[in-house]
């Protein structure tokens, strides 16, 4: 699956109402550890369709940079029915992020 | 067998890497997390030759695709121990191990924690180790920067521009850092200094809401702040190499500007070896150096 942007109009449904978990990437373009993340997240997104991946960017949606606290970027977060279930914060090795939200 | 591994694939070790390839040396170069090292944080270079204004994203990437054109092999695997053995040398990371005629220590160094209680916990909900990547979520906030060298200075003169006040701690009555930085901060209107004193704790329930300060004759304040940025230095990734090369106390590699270690055929290179001017130029010389070493190192066999 392709990673999708998510704003403010199209949250709840991409991700609090999704069926499947959903790990939500919180970026900037000027941030550089996020630009290196995205490649792990494609390559995950093109490996599993059990999950899937969606970004925000922090600039144009500072609301929900805020409704979920985020601080400090990269910031991914997985959400299972709606709920908030894990995160991690900083550039991580795609071994960890995918542990991140296959992990129980 | 490995004419030479690299470990680590910042500016220093992506160097050597470019180095071996054009002397078409069999090269392996392992890196446990991303290539680029700690300039991918940096937003603008602008003090490496010929080439202003490039971010530190693009600087690594244009240097990983370089060292891949040329040849050089690239594995995502950390390593955990070298060993010297009789007539090679061998490399274990968490996936396996490599034989090789040389090694390059290129690993750098890592950000310096405060070492107080709840810093992980509190970490990207209030607590920063980099102003540049994080300063924009404490606009109108008041925030904090501890530490007294450049890195700090130039932290809080970004906050300054961001934040509603910026309070800079540190523990000793002057700053190590540029007197240009110090100045252009003493003409800011939202700067607080609090000389002689140390951040003792972290409060706040989710997130950061204030800490306490401790001053060097015993007294004890408390000051509301959003956000603490931590630029109180680095550490030298050195650990996992002790048992084979010397390390000096603060655990830099001892080795003088022609890269070479106490073992024959294991040369450093970057910001982990021991020495006075820790730049990206200067980076990039020490892997063009320990390169070469290590060519002539085979070559001489």
């Amino acid at each position: 699956m392709e990673i999708i942007d998510v704003n403010k109009d199209n949250f709840k449904e991409e991700v609090l109402e999704s069926n499947i978990p959903v790990l939500v990437d919180f970026n900037a373009d000027w941030c550089g550890p996020c630009r290196m993340v995205r490649p792990i997240l494609n390559e995950l997104a093109r490996e599993h369709d059990e999950y899937k991946i969606v970004s925000v960017n922090i600039d144009d949606e500072e609301e929900l940079a805020e409704d979920y606290g985020v601080s400090s970027i990269p910031c991914l977060v997985v959400f299972k029915d709606g709920n908030e279930y894990d995160r991690s914060i900083g550039l991580r090795p795609k071994e960890e992020i995918e542990s991140l939200i296959g992990g129980n | 067998m490995y004419d030479i591994i690299i470990v680590g694939a910042g500016p220093a070790g992506l160097t050597s890497s470019i180095y071996a390839r054009r002397a078409m040396k069999k090269t392996l170069v392992l890196e446990a997390l991303s290539y680029g090292g700690q300039i991918i944080n940096t937003l603008s270079i602008d003090n490496y030759p010929a080439n202003p204004n490039i971010s530190g994203f693009d600087f690594a990437t244009r240097l990983y695709n370089q060292a891949k054109d040329l040849g050089a092999e690239i594995k995502f695997e950390k390593v955990t121990e070298i060993m010297d053995s009789e007539g090679f040398k061998e490399v274990v990371t968490t996936k396996g191990s490599y034989k090789t005629k040389t090694i390059i220590i290129a690993t750098g160094s890592e950000n310096r924690k405060l070492g107080i209680p709840r810093e992980l916990e509190l970490t990207g909900k209030g607590i920063s180790y980099c102003a540049t990547c994080d300063g924009a979520f404490y606009k109108g906030k008041d925030v904090a920067v501890v530490g007294g060298g450049n890195t700090a200075l130039e932290d809080a003169l970004y906050l300054t521009d961001v934040a509603k006040t910026v309070y800079l701690i540190h523990r000793r009555d002057e700053f190590r850092g540029e007197e240009a930085l110090v100045n252009a901060l003493k003409n800011k209107n939202n700067i607080k200094f609090i000389y002689n004193s140390n951040v003792t704790k972290l409060n706040g329930d989710n997130r950061l809401e204030s800490i306490e300060i401790s001053g060097n004759d015993g007294s004890k304040k408390e000051i509301l702040v959003s956000g603490l940025f931590v630029a109180v230095g680095r550490i030298p990734e050195n650990e996992n190499f002790r048992n084979v090369i010397n390390l000096d106390e603060s655990g830099y590699i001892i080795a003088s500007e022609d890269c070479h270690t106490n073992v024959p055929g294991i040369f450093v290179a970057g910001d982990n070896r021991v020495k006075d001017v820790r730049q990206l130029v200067t980076a990039a010389s020490d892997g063009a150096i320990a390169a070469t070493e290590a060519i002539k190192f085979i070559n001489n066999r």
